[in-house]
This record gives C-alpha cells, sequence and structure tokens, in this order.
C-alpha cells in the first residue's frame, strides 16, 4: 500500500495521525520535563514593546490610570518615576523573576509569556509638553455608541497579557501597587481567549456571538509600515505605536431571538468555519460582487463588507479579548469584546473603517461600544540601563 | 540560553576559585549589592535592602553606611523579645557576608536603617548609600525608593536618646 504523501499532509487521516504523534511526544516528554509552558518567556528588551506582535496570549488585563498631582514633584517627575518603576519589575516579572520587595516571589515564577505594554493618553503627553502624534486624540462618540466614563480615556496604559491568569493577576497587583501614591485606577478590563493548547496555535478566536474573529489580520513583514511610529516626526516615540481599545457590548439576548442564516448574512460569514458567504474556508476571499437572483450574497451592510479595507492603507492590527463579567443583579450576561487595535495613524487606518461600521453595520443592533479610549504606546526599553518613555521625558 | 549562559558563569568562577595565585581584592571589589531598594518615607526614618553577593574568597564585613539623604546612618537587625514582639536594633557586629556566599537584607530581619532623612523618599527615585567595609573599602549602590508597606517595627536605640 502506497501512502499518499499530499493527501497525508492535508487530509483529515493526517489531522488524526499528527494528533497521535503530538500525544505520543507529549507524554514522552512528561517523564522528563517537569513543567509546562509556565517557564515560556517573552523577551522584554527591544525596539518595540512586547505584548502587540506577540502572538496573542489567552488572557489581556487592561488598567488605565490617572496621575494623581502631588505638592512634592512635578508631573512630569511622577511619571519618570511611575515609569521606571514599571520597567524595572516588568523586565523581571516577564522573565519569570520576582519584582523588586516582591512579597509574593512565589507567583512569579511562571511567566507564561506575561507581556507588559505601556502607553500613555494623549492628554497626559500634552500635558508633559511632547510632539502629540496627529491623530492620538479622544475618539468621537459615534451614533449607535453609548460610552461610559468609567470605561473610557485615561493618562496611563498598563496592558498585562499572558497564558497563565495568576501570573497575571500577580504582576497587576505588584504594578498597581508600586504606583499608588502616585497614581489612581481610572478602569480595568479583563478579557480572554481561548484557552493556550486548546486549539492549534494561530487558530482564529471566537468572539461570544459565536463568530470566528480576526481573520484578516497583518502579516509580520507589515508592522513597520502600518503599525510602528517613525522618528521622523514623534521625537521619543519611534518604534511606539497608537491604540484603540474600544469596549463593545454584546446583547446576547436579543442575538439570540436571530436564526443561524440571520446571524450569518449579519457578519457575511458562516458560524461553523468563519468563511466568507461566497467562500468555503475562513481564509477565502470574500467576493462582494457575487450576487443570486439580482441580490448580494455577502450583504452590503454585512459586519464584513464594511470592515473590509477599501485600500491596502486602511488596515490595522486588531487583537481582541472577550470579557464575560458578572451581571448586574437581574441581568443574565455581560458580556462582550474588548477591541484593541494598533496603528500608525488612526485617522486614515482606523477611522474610515470605524465610520462605515458606525453608520451602518447590520451588527449594530446587537453591539454597543460602552468604552473608548487611545493610548500613545511607547516604544521598547533597548537595555536594562534604560526605562520606559526615558527618551520623550529626556527631550 | 539564558541559564546556561549563567551556569557557565557561575562555572567559571568555581574554577577561578581554585587557582592559587589569585589577585588580593578589597571587600568592595568583591562585593555586589544585588536589588537594592529603600522603603518610602516623607520624613524620620527609613530602611535600604537588597541581597550582598561576595565573590571573593574572605569573608567581607560590612562595619557602618552613609547616605546624603539621612543626618544618620546604622546597620540594623530585627529580634523578638521574651515577649516574643519584633524589634529592630542597631547590630553591632554588622553585616557579614561570607566568602563565596551572600546575605540578604529584608523587612522583618538585617537592613540598613536611614535616619532623620532630610528629605522626603518619594517612590521611583533613587537614593544613594555607601557601604563601608573593615577593610576600609566602600562601595556605593544606587537603592530604588518603593512604595513598602511591611517593615515597620518599633525601633529601640542602642542606648537610651538624650531627650532633654
Amino acid at each position: 500500500m502506497r501512502v499518499n504523501r499530499r493527501r497525508l499532509l492535508t487530509g483529515g487521516a493526517a489531522a488524526l495521525a499528527a494528533g497521535a504523534v503530538v500525544t505520543a511526544s507529549g507524554v514522552a516528554n512528561s517523564a522528563v520535563v517537569d513543567h509546562g509552558f509556565g517557564t515560556d518567556a517573552e523577551p522584554f528588551y527591544g525596539p518595540h514593546q512586547a505584548g502587540i506582535a506577540t502572538a496573542p496570549q489567552a488572557h489581556g488585563v487592561f488598567l488605565a490610570f490617572d496621575v494623581k498631582p502631588t505638592d512634592t514633584r512635578s508631573e512630569r517627575d511622577t511619571v519618570a518615576a511611575i515609569l521606571r518603576l514599571w520597567t524595572v519589575d516588568a523586565a523581571r516579572l516577564t522573565a519569570g523573576r520576582p519584582a523588586v520587595a516582591d512579597t509574593e516571589p512565589e507567583l512569579a515564577t511562571r511567566p507564561a509569556r506575561l507581556t507588559v505594554t505601556v502607553g500613555l493618553g494623549p492628554g497626559l503627553l500634552g500635558r508633559l509638553g511632547a510632539t502629540v502624534p496627529r491623530s492620538a486624540r479622544d475618539l468621537p462618540e459615534f451614533g449607535p455608541d453609548r460610552l461610559q466614563e468609567r470605561w473610557s480615556g485615561g493618562d496611563l496604559l498598563l496592558q498585562i497579557c499572558g497564558d497563565d491568569p495568576v501570573s497575571i493577576a500577580h504582576a497587576t497587583r505588584v504594578l498597581t501597587k508600586n504606583v499608588r501614591a502616585m497614581a489612581v485606577q481610572r478602569w480595568r478590563q479583563a478579557g480572554f481567549r481561548n484557552a493556550r493548547g486548546a486549539d492549534r496555535q494561530g487558530t482564529s478566536m471566537r468572539n461570544l456571538m459565536g463568530q470566528v474573529d480576526g481573520t484578516v489580520n497583518l502579516a509580520p513583514d507589515e508592522f513597520d509600515e502600518l503599525v510602528w511610529l517613525g522618528d521622523e516626526v514623534y521625537p521619543g516615540l519611534a518604534g511606539g505605536t497608537l491604540m484603540v481599545l474600544r469596549r463593545i457590548e454584546m446583547q446576547l439576548d436579543t442575538w439570540d431571538e436571530l436564526d443561524r442564516e440571520s446571524k450569518e448574512l449579519t457578519v457575511g460569514r458562516t458560524l461553523d468555519s468563519g468563511a466568507p458567504l461566497t467562500g468555503q474556508r475562513e481564509t477565502d476571499e470574500p467576493d462582494f460582487t457575487l450576487a443570486r437572483n439580482g441580490i448580494p450574497v455577502i450583504p452590503p451592510n454585512s459586519h464584513i463588507a464594511l470592515a473590509r479595507h477599501r485600500h491596502d492603507g486602511e488596515r490595522f492590527l486588531r487583537r481582541p479579548y472577550n470579557y464575560d463579567d458578572a451581571p448586574e443583579p437581574g441581568q443574565t450576561s455581560n458580556t462582550g469584546l474588548i477591541f484593541a487595535t494598533y496603528q500608525r495613524d488612526i485617522d486614515t487606518q482606523f477611522l474610515p473603517v470605524q465610520q462605515r461600521l458606525a453608520q451602518f453595520d447590520a451588527l449594530n443592533q446587537w453591539t454597543t461600544a460602552i468604552g473608548s479610549s487611545v493610548f500613545v504606546i511607547l516604544p521598547g526599553v533597548r537595555s536594562p540601563e534604560g526605562y520606559l518613555g526615558q527618551e520623550l521625558l529626556a527631550g | 540560553m539564558r541559564n546556561s549562559a549563567v551556569v557557565f558563569a557561575v562555572a567559571a568562577l568555581a574554577l577561578a576559585g581554585c587557582t592559587p595565585q589569585h589577585e588580593e581584592h578589597t571587600m568592595a571589589q568583591t562585593v555586589t549589592f544585588a536589588d537594592p531598594w529603600a522603603s518610602a518615607a516623607d520624613t524620620g526614618m527609613t530602611a535600604v535592602f537588597g541581597t550582598l553577593q561576595n565573590t571573593g574568597h574572605h569573608d567581607a564585613h560590612i562595619v557602618s553606611a552613609t547616605s546624603p539623604v539621612a543626618e544618620m546612618v546604622e546597620l540594623h537587625e530585627v529580634a523578638a523579645d521574651a515577649n516574643g514582639v519584633k524589634t529592630m536594633r542597631p547590630k553591632e557586629a554588622g553585616f557579614a557576608v561570607p566568602a563565596g556566599g551572600e546575605h540578604e537584607l529584608a523587612p522583618g530581619g538585617d537592613h540598613i536603617m536611614l535616619m532623620d532623612l532630610t528629605a522626603p523618599l518619594q517612590p521611583g527615585a533613587d537614593v544613594e548609600v555607601t557601604v563601608m567595609f573593615d577593610d576600609g573599602s566602600s562601595l556605593p549602590v544606587q537603592a530604588q525608593v518603593r512604595d513598602f508597606p511591611g517593615g515597620k517595627e518599633n525601633y529601640q536605640p542602642a542606648k537610651p536618646h538624650d531627650r532633654g
């Protein structure tokens, strides 16, 4: 009997066979190695902060702080002090080492790809006298939005991601308590994707409406052009990026009222595979011109038809997390998406897409943005002598 | 990768220890003060912590310390009295850092006490501290100030203060 190599590599039998191999090696490894992925660490030092180009971890916590005014220090000195403390501890915790003065050092030994990403609000940047990137400003409230102050804005952003919620909780506690004299927490949002190992690496996540989310995203070689800030205009920010963070609530009770076909027409993709309604596989290019009986197969006001970039410059990195928090008494769900995007220019990359969606997206009936923030993500720290924002604050 | 580099470095040091004709170093040259930090305080007194590591062949003894932000600096230990109540007091013998070993300065244990602060120590700032060894050498360190609520034992001076 001959085995067709191509069929083996692509067919269902191959998946079974590959699964068997993985399982066997997993068992073999477990006899030798006494740890799982807990000791996996993402590099901290480099031209960019980790947590953006990093393959999305299973959990993410986003925290915003406002700088407390003090009589004893200038705001600039206070911000520098916060960034120095965060740099020292983030470098240690992401490497699996306890923070300085860590009261729970045992919680630091399993970073599980922990990343800490720090940003400054455009308002704070302006107060510090920095050149604020032109498009870094609070977004307006779009038509369907119901923005709440408690989920919006802030002077400082901490994005803490990792594959283990325990190391995230520890990092969150350490980084928060160490700046409590200088900054007050404004909001905190915790999110999750599929658990690590639950699926093949690189699989698009599903949001809690059941849709495959994040199919169209940037390739690694597109980050320089579409994500990282250049040094030509904004001193001290080269290698950083602009982040939009929108908290999007899902109305699952009314979404439930829709039949499956209506849900698929709303999104423009099938629910099972995530394929566009004109294709077979998730990665198939949607054909927006295809019509049956004169009616477009993908409705023009479906989510993917409007979210689709009209030219290459309308693309940005999406790195969303689901949230599923405790509902208010009497409610059945408090569910949605922490929609985090990263781009060089919000005006040219993000806004055109957002304006189309705000105006026409069929999904708007079941989704509502309740929080909106913009942060300037600082460049990375290149060596242990440096600290986050050093160049910006020295200038 | 990083771990193997550390192992290699440690092995190299161990090999160096086997060489009979090593140079004589001052204590300050063989001792490093790892992860130094100070507890934040506006006035009064506060403490400096960290890990003293001695890569030399002889024990190193720290006998005193100074800091530009404190009128007086003492080397302290924390000890429980007959009732089990912990107090801190000057450690007359100073801190010994064993050859090839370390001595930890931590809340609830030995620490360097900065007294009569001349300026507030605010979180995120750096404080200069210089530790002096009994061979006359000295080691300057920069301790990062941290907001830390622990390590607040009662202070029991070596001799009763003259309050007059």
